[in-house]
């Protein structure tokens, strides 16, 4: 599922999942096996701990936002001059772990966050798609 | 993630540059002078941006006699334009490797 919005920019992935919630937690925290699935990183789990993950075409700047044991874990997702936050949720359902990811950048009330950037990108993105609307 | 994207986004990363391809989308083709006349830096800055956005695909550039006329090249954006599309795939992805992985590990 993807959501999509002019003004936060979020992707939204949501998949139901048969094991429980501490077994994820496990691969969503333990460096070793986040490497396995997602990407090699140097992750602790501490609020305000900065972090990174890398692979072949680069890497991502991180930083812990919020820990709360199998159930939540946001952390800054830094990459390519673009600064988005990434939102793990986990909720025990009948069939195991209802897992929902999102990741929300590009917001307003996040434009601070542009470093340098006085114009903004959501107000960039916005004119930039009128813009090609009326292009094509 | 694909390098042109990653040059799109370094590329109007800078505010200045990201002003003058603005003005170019917005006001059609216009010369080194007629943009530094508004950028708030010298020509050669000017200059030198404009080379940037160029390398990016995302200005082109026209000879006319001793003037060289600047437009945009909206098009070039629609990598980035497509970030949110390409996230979400990347994150499809992620959840394949993470179920496998699950069904790997010991409960």
């Amino acid at each position: 599922m993807t959501e999509t919005s002019t003004q936060t920019r979020s992707v939204v992935v949501e998949r139901e999942i048969a094991h429980a919630p501490e077994k994820i937690w496990r691969a969503l925290t333990q460096p070793h096996l986040m490497a396995e699935w997602l990407m090699k990183t140097n992750f602790e789990p501490t609020a305000g701990q900065r972090f990174d993950f890398t692979a072949d075409w680069g890497s991502v700047a991180c930083q812990v936002l919020a820990i709360e044991p199998h159930t939540t874990l946001s952390y800054k997702w830094d990459a390519m001059g673009l600064e988005s936050v990434v939102t793990w949720t986990l909720t025990p359902s009948a069939k195991g772990t209802h897992l929902r990811m999102e990741q929300a950048g590009f917001r307003p009330d996040q434009q601070q966050a542009y470093q340098g950037a006085q114009y903004g990108w959501p107000k960039f993105f916005d004119g930039m798609e009128q813009l090609l609307a009326r292009v094509d | 993630m694909p390098n042109a994207q990653d040059l799109l986004f370094k590329t109007l990363a800078d505010p200045t540059r990201r002003t003058i391809f603005e003005r170019l989308c917005r006001e059609g083709e216009l010369t080194v002078g007629g943009l530094t006349a508004q950028a708030g830096v010298s020509q050669p800055a000017v200059s030198k941006h404009l080379g940037v956005l160029k390398q990016a695909g995302l200005v082109q550039d026209r000879q006319e006699g001793r003037q060289t006329h600047y437009s945009a090249r909206p098009g070039a954006l629609s990598p980035l334009l497509d970030w949110t599309r390409q996230m979400a795939g990347f994150w499809e992805n992620r959840f394949d490797d993470l179920e496998d992985l699950l069904k790997r590990m010991d409960q």
